[in-house]
């Protein structure tokens, strides 16, 4: 539902990237997104392309980098892949777990002129 | 609306106060340009998942425009905004909770009696926030407490600037409690740091036993769940164990209260559950600021 607002979010930080590393179009955007990030990627998209229209990354693509989730199991001592905050350990079965990496939401590299 | 202060197109509105605009570019009605084929949707009988889309790696091709690395957290501008309100909570000792959860879960009605049970010997005010009225403040100030009204407009959830502008218009709250009552939305307030102490997911047993693991990031982002209206709890098929083991599952530390702001019952170990953190939270100031007493007056 903010996917809106995030998408908003973006095209703030490519605005004021523009002043401080002097370029006047972006091209490719490239995002980083942890499954736990609470951002669904086709609606995002479908923002980006709302409300880039007449701003410096208009035409741009946008590219999301899909990051694994990952969490420390409390029952294993191990680093276990998750995909949602209810997954249970793969190797034990174990709720026990601590969310280590997933929750990211940023922006990688643009692709400017 | 905008992630920074969510001013949607100049519709968010604190009380008696119009929010200043940013200048955002204009958004078109519709646009409709992405691409169908890439859609991660996943459909299986009556089921329609938009969260199991196929890894999506991309490998750059390329390219002679120029790359800027920018490495940069899309959120954070909220997070910075929520970094002040945080210092300027812990430089006032004041504790601040934002509560979150559903529509009609009963967050102002337990508000208004753990208002009247706090009494008058403790500061408190409430931030509050909904799309429109100023119904839920009005609710708040028969109970005699401040309250500050944010209406966000198209806005889903509050950010971290609207409440700071919020707390401009609050003072004397030395050693008190601020509650922020979040839009009633368990999705979208879960990404917003609003620089409380904690987040309180507020869960009414009218409502379902399953819903932590329906919106699994709320209950995670929280610290405590407060299940809220118990005295139903005879006329239902809420089973409580189950809903407990549920958030314990997407959030292993997470504090179960059960409480009836109705009834009453419970509603003393929720008060005391405050008032150990608000009166530690008043103790750690102190040991700080007799500290910077003895170092000062190591100077005379």
């Amino acid at each position: 539902m903010h996917e809106m607002s995030i998408a908003e979010g973006v095209i703030q930080v490519l605005e004021e990237q523009a002043v401080l590393q002097n370029f006047r179009r972006v091209k490719r955007v490239r995002l980083e997104i942890g499954p736990l990030a609470a951002v669904e990627a086709d609606s995002l998209r479908f923002c980006f392309d709302a409300v880039s229209r007449g701003t410096l990354a208009e035409q741009s693509s946008l590219e999301i980098i899909d990051l694994p989730g990952t969490a420390w199991c409390l029952n294993c001592h191990a680093t276990v892949s998750i995909r949602r905050r209810y997954d249970s350990c793969t190797h034990c079965g174990s709720y026990q777990l601590q969310v280590t990496g997933g929750d990211e939401l940023r922006i990688k590299d643009l692709e400017v002129e | 609306m905008c992630t920074v202060c969510g001013c949607g197109e100049g519709e968010t509105r604190i009380e008696g106060h119009h929010h200043h605009h940013h200048g955002h570019p204009p958004a078109p009605a519709h646009v409709h340009g992405h691409d169908h084929d890439a859609s991660p949707l996943v459909a299986s009988g009556d089921q329609l998942d938009y969260g199991q889309g196929a890894a999506r790696a991309h490998a750059p091709g390329l390219s002679q425009s120029r790359m800027v690395q920018i490495e940069q957290d899309i959120l954070g501008k909220n997070d910075r905004y929520a970094a002040q309100n945080r210092a300027r909570f812990e430089a006032l000792s004041l504790f601040a909770l934002n509560l979150v959860s559903s529509p009609g879960s009963g967050k102002t009605t337990l508000l208004t009696h753990t208002i009247e049970r706090l009494g008058t010997r403790v500061p408190l005010a409430v931030i509050e926030g909904d799309q429109q009225t100023a119904h839920d403040a009005e609710r708040i100030r028969a109970t005699g407490a401040r309250a500050v009204q944010i209406n966000t407009g198209k806005g889903c959830h509050l950010d971290a600037h609207m409440v700071g502008h919020a707390m401009e218009r609050l003072d004397g709250l030395d050693g008190g409690v601020l509650f922020i009552e979040n839009v009633g939305n368990l999705v979208c307030p879960a990404a917003f740091d609003l620089g409380e102490a904690h987040k309180v997911a507020i869960l009414s047993v009218t409502e379902g036993e399953d819903k932590p693991l329906k919106y699994p990031d709320m209950f995670h982002a929280a610290d405590l769940m407060l299940l809220n209206k118990t005295d139903l709890l005879p006329h239902l098929d809420f089973d409580v164990d189950a809903c407990i083991d549920y958030a314990r599952r997407v959030n292993p530390e997470i504090d179960v209260l059960q409480v009836s702001a109705r009834s009453g019952e419970g509603m003393e170990r929720w008060l005391e559950w405050i008032e150990r953190r608000r009166t530690a939270r008043i103790r750690q100031r102190i040991e700080q600021l007799r500290q910077q007493a003895q170092a000062l007056e190591m100077l005379l």
